[in-house]
């Protein structure tokens, strides 16, 4: 046990203090939280860099996972555990989260420089890269969710982080709603495996859940539809990866969640947090496919199936949508949809190695990709419909050359670019995949999609005519220097990652498994290999071509123009444009039952539970109100109308006791007549 | 053997007078004359009744006014000296202004 992997809790733990510093900086201490922010993600990337020098060191033994786990809390007699791991997976996150979280920190320096709640998106941002950073060495499936949740949590604050914007608002709610859905199915299957496994830790000495021991009974025993638990389990956590990864159906939230500032887009819903799907099926992955290692197992699993076919159909599915966008980081989600959608493929059909690669080579060019917009739209004034760009080739010289080197990437342009190296082995694990060639078809025809739609983006963006005279603005200007010199960062990174995946000397899926490797160059005669390259290059050019035919030979004139492709099939552009009407289908009846059922509760509430309420309560001051009359009217009245006569007798007796001797005299004498009288009259009578 | 009317007359008389001064003035002093004018009144009575009664012989009636005279002066002494004090507490002997008993 090495320093370092005895104290990885440090990386995310920098971050989170960096959160809690800045949480107490006033909105005029924008300095302090940049730089708090900008140093701790900075130690971070320095302590991963270490971790990752010392799995190198490590990865050649045959120890490839130095474990931690301690004691949290006691239920009963069971201690419940907690830990972090430090393995080749770890390891390389680690490296490609600090160091894409500290270059987007800094561009974000440049790019919310003029936003008052500048503490508080930075606060925010280190909030996310602490729990993100846990996310990656968590040992436990628990302190992955929390993490999880966590990450969940910033992305809901950080899409609406210009909550004043109804629709930023609305997209953040969204955002949270949806990705809810596929996390209550992962908590599902994370309390079945606690109650199969007894843990849920990872790796512990045998005793993990991903270990052999574990592995075994959970494959052996079987539920319902005759699935093993291991399979429903699994979906069950693919599910919350569906929610996360924006996987289809879950993927609408992903386009709305651009309503956020471009460095969150870049950095939250392109590069890392959409990517923890990917990577928490990476980490499951003996779960998945049942034995415990990280390369495809030879008999394929059912649940790999299903992240296949998903993976397959949201790449294309999604990779269609951004066909028909205007707004500039809407491509790019869709894209980033889609190519999510192809690193699920690669787990499904390829193992860790494979699908990893991508998330990896994916994360550098898309987070360029989206700074690239950013630096765009900043420039252009918060300008996101690219109809209304063009021409910002000669403006904007080093985002263009840095977006091209992106967008280039993201097509799979051969062999300088490091996409073309990922979705290759990609493509390749999908051509030689037992169970059908369909996933590889689709996803051949999503790699002519991806040149299509980013041809078109770029043309519109970049060549051509300014469309700006329309609508009177300032001119567009390049973006100051802290926002290009991470873009430039990036592009060098997109361009060079590649090597280290190629199938020549593919150091990466030997890195991930813990062999050896070495370079040779018979690594391209493997069958198939070349034959791939070849047709994906082809597929990658024909998409390049019909792009700069429709959008490059004769530029649209004005900006409200019909989109070259919408002149030629207006009703399947209509339908592309609106994301084949999901959002209005969600609308039309998971959204429409869910108002209806909430107008049933709200009427049952107002009217049933309330009226009986209501009832009981009138009741209650009916019979206060009648004991109350009864009090007043009948004890009351009876009692005061005594009372009252005692006090008028009184009156009437006293003013016989007159006081004066004259009139008692008086009474005498009247009496005395009286009864004289009544003996005169008496003894006659 | 009857009482000749003359004396119940003239002791009536003397009675109704003193029963309105007792009633009607308000000077204690000539209230204190009516009640004894009444006494008198029945002192007549008495020795009127005895004279012509059935036993003369017998000094009763003699007894009895007697009686009645020395009971007078001892009320008149004790009426007096009430109505000193009574006017030396109140300044007045007006009875109409002494009410302090009124209920």
């Amino acid at each position: 046990m090495t320093w370092i992997a005895h104290n990885l809790w440090l990386v995310p733990l920098m971050p989170l203090l960096a959160a809690g510093l800045s949480a107490f900086a006033q909105r005029k201490h924008r300095l302090f939280a940049a730089s708090v922010a900008i140093s701790s993600i900075s130690l971070s990337l320095l302590m991963s860099l270490i971790a990752f020098a010392e799995v190198l060191r490590f990865g050649n033994q045959n120890a490839t996972k130095q474990v931690f786990n301690v004691g949290w809390f006691q239920v009963g007699s069971e201690w419940l555990k907690v830990g972090w791991v430090l393995d080749p997976l770890t390891a390389v996150m680690l490296v490609m989260v600090t160091v894409v979280c500290l270059l987007i920190f800094v561009y974000g320096v440049g790019y919310m420089a003029r936003d008052d709640n500048f503490a508080r998106f930075f606060c925010f941002l280190s909030l996310f890269a602490g729990a993100m950073l846990g996310l990656v060495i968590a040992n436990s499936l628990l302190l992955f969710f929390i993490c999880w949740e966590i990450v969940g949590l910033t992305s809901y604050l950080l899409i609406g982080f210009w909550y004043q914007k109804p629709s930023a608002a609305a997209a953040a709610k969204k955002a949270f709603i949806t990705t809810r859905i596929g996390d209550l199915a992962f908590l599902l299957g994370m309390v079945w495996l606690y109650s199969q496994a007894g843990t849920l830790l990872f790796y512990n000495n045998g005793a993990g859940c991903l270990e052999q021991t574990a592995l075994i009974k959970l494959m052996t025993h079987t539920t319902a539809f005759g699935m093993a638990a291991s399979t429903g389990i699994a979906l069950l956590i693919f599910c919350g990866a569906i929610g996360k990864s924006g996987q289809v159906p879950l993927h609408v939230w992903l386009p709305d969640a651009m309503e956020g500032p471009t460095p969150v887009s870049a950095l939250i819903h392109a590069a890392t947090m959409v990517a923890a799907g990917v990577f928490l099926i990476a980490r499951v992955y003996p779960l998945m496919s049942g034995h415990a290692g990280l390369d495809l197992s030879p008999a394929s699993a059912p649940a790999l199936k299903v992240v296949t076919w998903i993976g397959a159909i949201t790449a294309v599915f999604a990779a269609s949508i951004a066909v028909a966008q205007d707004d500039i980081k809407r491509i790019l989600a869709y894209s980033t949809v889609s190519q999510l959608g192809y690193m699920m493929l690669g787990l499904g059909v390829g193992g860790v190695a494979v699908g990893m690669f991508h998330l990896i080579t994916h994360a550098f060019f898309k987070s360029l990709l989206f700074m690239g917009a950013g630096s765009v739209i900043h420039g252009c004034h918060e300008e996101h419909n690219i109809r209304r760009m063009g021409g910002l080739r000669k403006l904007m010289p080093i985002t263009f050359a840095t977006y091209a080197v992106g967008m280039l990437a993201l097509c799979g342009f051969p062999l300088l670019f490091s996409g073309f190296w990922s979705k290759d082995a990609i493509l390749h694990s999908a051509s030689i995949w037992s169970e059908s060639r369909v996933p590889f078809y689709l996803a051949a025809f999503g790699v002519l999609l991806t040149a299509f739609y980013m041809t078109r983006q770029v043309i519109y963006v970049f060549f051509g005519e300014s469309h700006r005279f329309e609508k009177p603005a300032p001119p567009p200007h390049e973006s100051p220097a802290v926002m290009t010199l991470p873009l430039i960062i990036l592009a060098g990174f997109s361009m060079l990652l590649g090597l280290i995946g190629t199938p020549a000397w593919q150091w990466f899926s030997a890195f991930l498994n813990g062999q050896q490797v070495r370079f040779d160059l018979r690594g391209f005669a493997e069958s198939g290999v070349l034959a791939v390259m070849l047709s994906s290059t082809i597929l990658f050019l024909i998409g390049l071509g019909i792009g700069w035919l429709l959008y490059g030979k004769k530029p649209a004139a004005r900006s409200a123009a019909p989109d070259a492709v919408e002149q030629f099939t207006p009703h399947i552009f209509n339908l592309l444009r609106n994301g084949w009407f999901v959002d209005a289908f969600y609308g039309a009846t998971v959204v429409r039952f869910t108002t209806w059922f909430s107008v049933l509760c709200d009427w049952l509430d107002r009217w049933v539970f309330n009226g009986a309420v209501q009832l009981i309560s009138s009741l209650t001051l009916g019979a206060s109100w009648l004991s109350r009359s009864t009090d007043v009217f009948v004890v009351n009245r009876f009692f005061d109308q005594s009372c009252q006569e005692v006090a008028l007798s009184g009156r009437l007796l006293s003013r016989v006791q007159g006081g004066r001797v004259q009139s008692y005299l008086r009474i005498i004498a009247i009496a005395f007549a009286g009864f004289v009288l009544f003996l005169i009259w008496g003894r006659h009578g | 053997m009857t009482v000749p009317v003359n004396y119940l007359l003239i002791s009536a008389v003397i009675f109704a007078i003193g029963l309105a001064g007792a009633l009607v003035r308000r000077n204690a002093i000539l209230v204190l004359i009516g009640i004894e004018l009444m006494l008198n009144a029945a002192n007549l009575n008495f020795i009127a009744f005895w004279r012509y009664g059935p036993n003369p012989e017998a000094l009763t009636g003699v007894m009895f006014a007697l009686f009645s005279i020395g009971v007078a002066a001892a009320e008149a002494a004790v009426g007096l000296a009430l109505i000193i004090t009574v006017y030396r507490h109140f300044h007045t002997t007006d009875l109409d202004r002494i009410d302090s008993m009124r209920g």
